[in-house]
């Protein structure tokens, strides 16, 4: 029996889908019981929506002002103390589970598998390393909590249809008065989320200038795309950091990515081999995006967006 | 004055594609290039400004690893440490026991400030700082990409999925390097000389009462599947075209 505890993920209101392939990812445990815990100030929604996935049986609550804001050192001792009667804790391996989930590990005085992206036992899992181009599987010993952080690029998300029971519960752990949360600069936007979308379009450092940047912009809306960048064309300005795509950056797995006026470094390709279809417009046909690409057109990204666009237009 | 240590590891260097070795025990690091993994030069090229502008006397680097890793304290050294110490271990050690060798060393220096990589480019694990500021019972603030210092305070600015996320944390803290920190500066010939006269203390790990055995093993290392191969169109009308078949536009 392998008592399973996930940590949800959200911004309040919404749970992150992320959390839906964890509980994939959790299923593939033989004997998985799984629990997800949300911690939140006002946690009944996000509860409602892990409730209503598949495979989930139980939901517990956690509710405290002070986890509006989520902080790793708060959140940590409060995850351990819950962790006790589990035999896996597992988080997305989102920059809230990179944050929060190490600290938890530690705490239990247990090593962490980080990226998990198949499971070939309870405690053995399968993991990339070096930007994804070596894979390693690893064993955990099975007397000790396992504690892991999930690739959401590896598993599906958990469908709807489960009818978990919720609970809340009150955990009583230190609070830490040392990390403050200061405020969050998050763009707003009615674009698809970049982690979760179907369709994907990315610029490079080709694009040229922000301005420029804008014709991607414009592709992905054509698609009802969302929109990504590689590390250089956040690095030069033209793109927020929440958009860059690449081992530093968010890893995805969208039915459809074109890469647009990017090269394809091993540290862009990490984050996108997964993708279902892949498709490189690029000036330069020896460009190493071509290599991973189902689909390649050489040329100048200026005409052929343009043309593109209004080739999709009807 | 404060105190800054930081952590640099001695990595395969990022431009070097790693070959997996055929019988799956590992990858291949025998010729291969070594450095400073790229997010912990990041991280002592911050700790060496703050130095620059009077909010801290003295950086300290510190490596885990084997012998040569001397080599990539070095390089620390002519960026601009002050000292450096190796804790030395030929064994490949998980983070959670890299976490606890730090802990000892910090334990012995007492820094105002730890600041590590992110993550390091060859276990990609992105735990050792966190880990570190739960074992120390310190604030952490991962995924740095601005950090200011006030008084007994650090305010950071992170970068993460949703955007920018500022906090503010009491010293001492640890603190993880994004890449756009800063751009690390390039080491001149003279500083590489002076460097050789710094201070490097060898400690072994043994000595500092930690065990390796962090309860993981890696009993397989594999190449990745590669993708098929895919086509090359010759125009927007073909490209479209094959969209469409798949059933990915409209």
């Amino acid at each position: 029996m392998s008592k399973i505890l996930i940590i949800a993920e959200h911004d309040g209101s919404k749970l992150s889908q992320v959390t839906a392939r964890c509980v994939t990812c959790a299923k593939h445990i033989t004997g998985a019981e799984i629990t997800i815990a949300v911690f939140a100030s006002d946690p009944l929604a996000v509860a409602a929506a892990a409730a209503a996935l598949a495979g989930v049986g139980k939901v517990v609550t956690i509710t405290d002002p002070k986890h509006a804001h989520p902080l790793a050192a708060v959140l940590a001792p409060v995850v351990a103390k819950l962790a006790g009667d589990y035999t896996h804790v597992l988080g997305a391996s989102t920059t809230f589970g990179k944050d929060l989930m190490p600290r938890v590990a530690a705490l239990l005085g247990v090593a962490q598998i980080s990226d998990v992206m198949s499971v070939e036992g309870p405690y053995r899992y399968k993991r990339p390393i070096y930007a994804g181009n070596a894979i390693v599987t690893v064993e955990a010993a099975s007397d000790r909590k396992l504690v892991a952080t999930v690739r959401s690029a590896s598993f599906e998300a958990a469908p709807a249809g489960g009818s978990a029971s919720i609970t809340a519960v009150s955990v009583d752990a230190p609070t830490p008065a040392h990390t403050r949360f200061v405020s969050l600069s998050a763009a707003t936007s009615d674009r698809p989320d970049l982690q979760s979308a179907q369709r994907v379009v990315s610029g490079g450092r080709a694009l040229g200038s922000k301005e420029n940047f804008q014709l991607i912009f414009n592709l992905a809306d054509k698609l009802g795309a969302a929109v990504g960048a590689s590390r250089a064309a956040v690095d030069a300005g033209y793109a927020p950091n929440e958009l860059q795509v690449g081992q530093t950056g968010k890893i995805i797995a969208p039915e459809l990515y074109v890469a647009i006026g990017i090269s394809g470094a091993i540290q862009h390709l990490t984050g996108i081999k997964d993708a279902r279809t892949i498709v490189a417009i690029n000036k330069d046909g020896e460009a190493p995006i071509f290599e991973v690409a189902d689909f390649g057109l050489v040329g100048d990204l200026f005409q052929i967006v343009p043309a593109l666009e209004k080739g999709l237009a009807k | 004055m404060r105190k800054i240590l930081v952590g640099v590891k001695r990595v395969v260097d990022y431009n070097v594609r790693v070959r997996v070795k055929p019988d799956g025990s590992g990858v291949a690091t025998d010729g291969v290039k070594m450095s400073v993994n790229p997010f912990d030069e990041i991280a002592l090229e911050e700790a060496l400004r703050l130095r620059e502008r009077g909010e801290a006397s003295e950086v300290v680097a510190v490596s885990i690893g084997p012998d040569d890793a001397q080599q990539q304290l070095r390089t620390a050294l002519a960026m601009g440490a002050d000292r450096a110490i190796l804790v030395k271990t030929d064994r490949t050690l998980e983070p959670l026991t890299a976490a606890q060798a730090l802990l000892a060393v910090v334990r012995k220096e007492n820094p105002d400030i730890v600041i590590v990589g992110k993550q390091a480019i060859d276990d990609d694990a992105a735990q050792t700082g966190p880990m570190l500021a739960a074992l120390w019972d310190r604030p952490q603030a991962t995924f740095c990409s601005k950090l200011q210092i006030k008084g007994g305070t650090a305010v950071i600015v992170r970068e993460v999925d949703a955007g920018l996320e500022t906090i503010e944390v009491d010293l001492p803290a640890v603190i993880s390097a994004d890449l756009r920190l800063n751009e690390p500066r390039y080491v001149k010939l003279p500083d590489i000389m002076k460097a050789k006269k710094k201070p490097l203390d060898v400690i072994e790990l043994a000595t500092l009462g930690v065990s390796t055995d962090a309860g993981l093993k890696t009993v397989l290392t594999e190449a990745p599947k590669p993708r098929s191969k895919g086509i090359i169109v010759k125009d927007v009308g073909e490209l479209l075209d094959a969209l469409r078949k798949r059933g990915l536009v409209s």
